[in-house]
């Protein structure tokens, strides 16, 4: 364990602003995916592309305050994460038992 | 190296999550998440934690995934038809928008980071033993609760998810009077064309057909057999 941490402080070591960018980058994509996508799995998955840039960012953090904070709160963001994903999938499930589609723009009961 | 390994995730994670929302077939978007959640778990190996990033491939691209898999070929989700003329305009709008949010994100972020420059990993951030004490002293009571959120989250689930009953069924037939409108809009939503079959419609079928199910309705309620009865419609009279 000792060995691979000197190695990796003896190379040249990546900002940990670089991966803020690429977290920020990654929550844009997946906002811009939410907001066009137009089926519900589609959109689904586009959640879970932002749920893991604020899992990248939390680790970044975690790394450049050197506390284990973060990366405990990642834990518990995957845990509500699978139980997001399981709630959300039956969901899909029953819409489409009654409606016959998860096209979000035909799922449109509540507007009438 | 480590710069090299930086740059080759960061870019395959970005370009694989623009696959995932770009693609119009949910199986490829969802392939491609994994490649994305892959690259992010290398990230948070490089990042000193390797705990986290197992938990992200065993959990994320190992269960949660083969569930969305699941779920996709189950209901048969077919392509999207492209955006219409119509809708050029709020693709463009949600591109820009997340555009401004991320500036706003990262003006935001970046100065919590401080200026100061990165401190070399200490072990002590790596070690698996020291967060599983930090785990179950300190943060023993929310472990717990999210215990208790993934029981609930089960059988929430199995609720929602599962077939109806009989007796439900004769409920939705007597509050189906008023709502013959939205039936009708539901039996001309179908996604699969005439004369495709989905699994769901096959897995209903294999466990009791719809003509005992509407007989049972027949018998519990007296109505009429509506439109948006699951699998009461014939998939030749849908267009």
């Amino acid at each position: 364990m000792s060995s691979t941490i000197h190695l990796v402080n003896e190379s040249l070591t990546v900002p940990v602003s670089w991966y803020l960018l690429l977290s920020v980058a990654l929550f844009a994509v997946g906002t811009a995916g939410a907001l066009t996508r137009r089926n519900g799995i589609s959109i689904f998955l586009s959640i879970e592309v932002m749920l893991n840039a604020a899992n990248l960012a939390l680790v970044a953090y975690s790394r450049q305050l050197d506390q284990r904070t973060g990366q405990i709160l990642v834990f518990f963001v995957l845990a509500v994460a699978a139980a997001e994903a399981a709630v959300g999938l039956a969901l899909f499930i029953a819409v489409y038992r009654q409606r016959r589609t998860i096209d979000i723009n035909r799922i449109n009961l509540m507007r009438h | 190296m480590e710069t090299a390994v930086f740059l080759v995730f960061a870019l395959l994670a970005l370009g694989s999550s623009l696959v995932v929302v770009a693609h119009k077939s949910p199986i490829y978007s969802t392939l491609s998440l994994v490649l994305t959640l892959f690259s992010v778990a290398v990230l948070f190996v490089l990042l000193g934690a390797p705990f986290i990033a197992t938990l992200q491939l065993l959990i994320y691209a190992g269960a949660i995934l083969v569930l969305f898999l699941f779920v996709i070929m189950l209901l048969n989700v077919g392509r999207e038809e492209g955006i219409p003329g119509g809708h050029r305009a709020q693709l463009v709008a949600a591109v820009l928008g997340a555009l401004a949010f991320a500036v706003a994100l990262w003006l935001l972020l970046r100065p919590a980071l401080g200026a100061a420059g990165t401190a070399p990993l200490t072990e002590e951030l790596v070690s698996l033993s020291g967060l599983a004490q930090e785990l179950f002293a300190e943060y023993l009571l929310p472990f717990e609760i999210v215990g208790l959120l993934l029981l609930v989250a089960v059988i929430g689930a199995t609720v929602v998810a599962r077939r109806p009953t009989a007796d439900e069924l004769a409920g939705g037939v007597l509050a189906a009077g008023g709502a013959a409108g939205i039936g009708g809009v539901a039996g001309a939503g179908g996604m699969g064309g005439p004369g495709s079959l989905s699994a769901l419609d096959e897995l209903e079928a294999a466990e009791s057909t719809a003509a005992s199910w509407a007989a049972d309705a027949d018998r519990a309620g007296g109505g009429a057999r509506p439109a948006s009865f699951p699998g009461g419609a014939e998939p030749g009279a849908r267009p």
